[in-house]
């Protein structure tokens, strides 16, 4: 199996390809928004959170489940403290499954949106691309199985470092 | 300059049926604390398929799924995962969904678009703990990284190239940060979009870059979900920067959005 990881490895080398270095897309659309930015995340509603206050969650009488069928059972959480702020869950249950779920109260990631903005490093983009000659230290890709794994770059890669 | 680099110490275990790939550098890659950390990160991620397993029947998720108990029964973990969930398709007007079509046509409650990251990202606070230690941390292709000091090069990120998942498409260099990535290149279409119930269209992969590990896995599924509308979606979301591939091979970079001055 390593051995046929490996040659994987050494035949997507041969297709190496230059890099071609993206900068400076930014399209409209994203300069627009950079004047908008508050409201585009703004809770749309059911909570009252925002940055990194918070006020008690008073659940929202939208009425969610009542009404449309007497069956229809809404049962509300405790309000929990999460790392991204408090959070209260109300969920519905209609003949045995779950119709609904919504939170009066949820977390609000904006501060933790914002981080990344001095991290984020231009993404080098190229036709084809090999692992090893890249340097690269880990894959990120569509999920990956544990039965997958032994075809996949990323186990090229853990191999290398054993 | 002339730094002598060694290559990261590396791990893997299967845990949830994935690979859980970690990298170490620095003081503590392969020593009692590094273990430690590792096997801390591992019982995190074991714990989250424990309670969140829609695979396991007794799993709180399940029960709660079959309203044989209400979610002040379960964890705090699972309101705090249905709220993450809920948030998240609040934001992408739909796409994204905590519910699925069960085989009746029923909803099923199937939160394991939000569980990935999450859970990642808590077994990632078992490795910020070693002190001087850089690492980056993989489940399945979704990974988290930390480096401590300016002056370190920063992880160097793949993103697999989903029409040849042996070749990547592009290199995305990441000091601290998480690196999702959303596609139906290893397990075929399991996303759908939630308003229509069926997989995207146009979209081969989309990868998310952001702080948190949560949010980058969650916004590469809604992202994803919405198929040609996915990096329009992804641009209105500040600071995210990411990558789609279409389905024809293109790309487009989303860039994040610098606040002014």
């Amino acid at each position: 199996m390593v051995t046929a990881v490996r040659r994987i490895v050494l035949w997507a080398m041969s297709t190496l390809t230059a890099l071609v270095l993206v900068l400076g897309y930014h399209t409209s659309t994203s300069s627009q928004m950079a004047s908008v930015e508050s409201s585009v995340l703004a809770p749309v509603s059911g909570s009252t959170s925002s940055g990194s206050g918070s006020s008690s969650g008073t659940p929202s009488s939208s009425g969610t489940g009542d009404g449309t069928s007497a069956a229809a059972v809404t049962v509300t959480g405790d309000r929990v403290q999460t790392r991204w702020g408090p959070v209260q869950v109300q969920v519905t249950v209609q003949a045995g499954e779950i119709t609904d779920v919504s939170v009066p109260q949820y977390p609000d990631d904006n501060g933790r949106d914002r981080q990344i903005n001095a991290r984020a490093l231009p993404i080098l983009v190229s036709e084809t691309l090999d692992a090893q000659d890249a340097g690269i230290d880990m894959v990120s890709g569509a999920t990956v199985t544990s039965e997958g794994y032994v075809e996949s770059l990323q186990s090229a890669l853990d191999e290398a470092g054993l | 300059m002339s730094a002598v680099v060694r290559p990261p110490a590396r791990r893997v275990e299967h845990v949830m049926g994935m690979p859980i790939s970690l990298a170490l550098r620095g003081r503590h890659t392969d020593d009692t604390a590094a273990r430690a950390a590792w096997e801390a990160a591992l019982a995190v991620l074991r714990e989250a398929d424990r309670v969140f397993s829609t695979y396991r029947p007794d799993s709180c998720i399940s029960r709660l799924g079959r309203g044989e108990i209400g979610p002040e029964d379960c964890p705090p973990e699972v309101a705090e995962v249905l709220a993450l969930g809920a948030a998240a398709e609040r934001r992408s007007g739909g796409a994204f969904a905590v519910h699925r079509p069960g085989p009746d046509g029923a909803a099923v409650l199937d939160p394991s678009g939000v569980v990935k990251g999450w859970a990642v990202e808590r077994a990632a606070a078992a490795l910020e703990a070693l002190p001087e230690t850089d690492f980056c941390l993989s489940a399945g292709g979704d990974l988290t990284c930390r480096t401590l000091h300016d002056d370190a090069a920063p992880w160097r990120i793949g993103i697999e190239d989903p029409a040849d998942p042996r070749r990547l498409t592009a290199v995305v260099p990441v000091r601290t940060g998480a690196v999702a990535t959303s596609g139906a290149a290893h397990r075929g279409a399991h996303v759908v979009d939630a308003r229509t119930g069926r997989p995207p269209a146009g979209v081969a992969s989309v990868t998310v870059l952001a702080a948190s590990l949560t949010w980058a896995d969650i916004d590469a599924t809604a992202a994803y979900a919405q198929g040609p509308d996915a990096a329009r979606w992804l641009e209105t979301l500040p600071g995210r920067s990411g990558l789609v591939v279409w389905a024809d091979g293109s790309t487009t970079v989303v860039e994040p959005v610098l606040p002014a001055g």
